[in-house]
C-alpha cells in the first residue's frame, strides 16, 4: 500500500498546468544557447543552409525547456515563478525541500521555429517509496512535460526523474 | 562541419573526443541562456549550504546542450536529433576537465526508409563518468536525403518495440 499523501496519489496520471510561453521563440536565445557550448551548427547561423536544410531558421532541439521557463521577475508578480511547478509542488507536499534532476529523457518532434509560441503540460507518471542516497534520505519522482505548438503540433516530449530530499547530516 | 551519410557509419564506431575546461562562466554561460535562475547555478554558498556540492555546478539542459552540439559536430547539420536521455550520476563543477567520448551502437533504417543511429555517450571528469547518455539520430541514406523534411507518419523518434 502507498505511503504517499491521498493528494498525491491523484495527480499521478493527470494533466496539469496546461501553461503557454512568455515569449515568442526568438533567435537571441538561440545564439546565447549556441554559444554557451560552442555550437556552430550552421543551421543556426547561416541563413542560406538554414533555408536549405531545414526551411528556415530553427531552435536547437535541446533548446526545448529554454521557451516555457518563466521570466525571474514580470510586473504584478507576486511570487517567484518557476519552471517544472510539479517538481515544486512535489517538495513542498512532500516535505523535502532540497531537490535535485538525475535523468532527462527528450523525444522531438515537429522543429521548433521562430515566431512560435508554445504550450506546455506536466504529467506526474511516478513517486518512489522513500530512499537514501549520499545526498539525503526522500523520494524519486518521474513527470512528463508535453510540448505543442501555436498550431497543435507536438514538438517533444520531456521526461524528468526527480529526487526530492532532507539533507543528511554531515 | 563534416556531413556524414548513413554507409560512413557502422556499429562499434568511435566519435572522436571533445574536451571542455569547465570555469564558473561556463557553468553561469549556460545557467543563463537556458534561462535557469536556480541560485545552485550561479551561487557558491548557496550550492554548497543548501545542495551540499563542492560548487556551483553545470544544469540539466545545458548538459543537454553539449550532448547535442557532440552529436552534430560529428554527424553535421542534415542529421536530425531524434531522442536524447541521459542520466547524471555526478555533477560537473568550475575547475573540472569534461571529456566527451561516443560510440555507435546502432545503425538501420526504419519503415519510412529513415536513417537511425544509436549512440551511447559517456561524459567523464578524471576517471569518474559523470553522465551516461543514449541517443537515436537520423542521419542521411545519402547525400540526397534530408531528415529534417520528414514530418507526422514519416517522422519516427521512438524506435519501434520488439515484435
Amino acid at each position: 500500500m502507498s505511503d504517499l499523501p491521498a493528494e498525491v496519489e491523484g495527480w499521478i496520471g493527470q494533466r496539469r498546468y496546461e501553461e503557454f510561453g512568455e515569449f515568442d521563440v526568438e533567435r537571441g536565445y538561440i545564439f546565447s544557447s549556441c554559444a554557451s557550448v560552442q555550437n556552430g551548427n550552421p543551421i543556426y547561423w547561416d541563413e542560406k543552409t538554414a533555408n536549405e536544410i531545414t526551411g528556415g531558421f530553427i531552435a536547437p532541439p535541446t533548446m526545448i525547456s529554454v521557451w516555457f521557463r518563466p521570466h525571474y521577475w514580470s510586473p504584478g508578480r507576486t511570487e517567484e515563478a518557476v519552471a517544472l511547478k510539479l517538481h515544486f509542488d512535489l517538495k513542498e507536499k512532500l516535505g523535502l525541500p532540497e531537490a535535485v534532476m538525475s535523468d532527462n529523457t527528450i523525444t522531438f518532434y515537429e522543429p521548433v521555429r521562430i515566431g512560435d509560441r508554445l504550450k506546455t503540460t506536466q504529467i506526474l507518471r511516478s513517486v518512489s517509496a522513500l530512499k537514501t542516497t549520499k545526498l539525503g534520505t526522500g523520494r524519486f519522482w518521474v513527470f512528463d512535460v508535453e510540448v505543442e505548438n501555436q498550431h497543435g503540433e507536438l514538438c517533444a516530449v520531456e521526461s524528468y526523474t526527480g529526487f526530492g530530499y532532507v539533507k543528511k547530516e554531515d | 562541419m563534416s556531413a556524414i551519410t548513413l554507409d560512413q557509419v557502422s556499429v562499434g564506431q568511435e566519435l572522436p573526443e571533445l574536451r571542455i575546461d569547465v570555469t564558473p562562466t561556463t557553468v553561469v554561460l549556460g545557467a543563463l541562456a537556458t534561462r535557469d535562475w536556480r541560485p545552485m547555478h550561479h551561487d557558491k554558498d548557496f550550492a554548497i549550504e543548501r545542495n551540499g556540492t563542492k560548487h556551483v555546478f553545470i544544469n540539466t539542459p545545458h548538459n543537454a546542450a553539449y550532448f547535442e552540439r557532440y552529436i552534430t559536430d560529428w554527424t553535421g547539420p542534415r542529421s536530425r536529433l531524434g531522442k536524447i536521455q541521459f542520466r547524471m550520476s555526478d555533477s560537473v563543477f568550475p575547475g573540472d576537465e569534461m571529456v566527451f567520448h561516443g560510440r555507435v551502437e546502432g545503425v538501420g533504417t526504419d519503415d519510412q526508409g529513415c536513417g537511425w543511429v544509436d549512440l551511447v555517450i559517456w561524459l567523464t571528469v578524471g576517471d569518474t563518468t559523470t553522465t551516461r547518455c543514449n541517443a537515436r539520430v537520423a542521419v542521411p541514406t545519402s547525400a540526397d536525403d534530408n531528415p529534417w523534411k520528414r514530418k507526422g507518419d514519416a517522422w519516427k523518434p521512438e524506435p519501434a518495440a520488439a515484435a
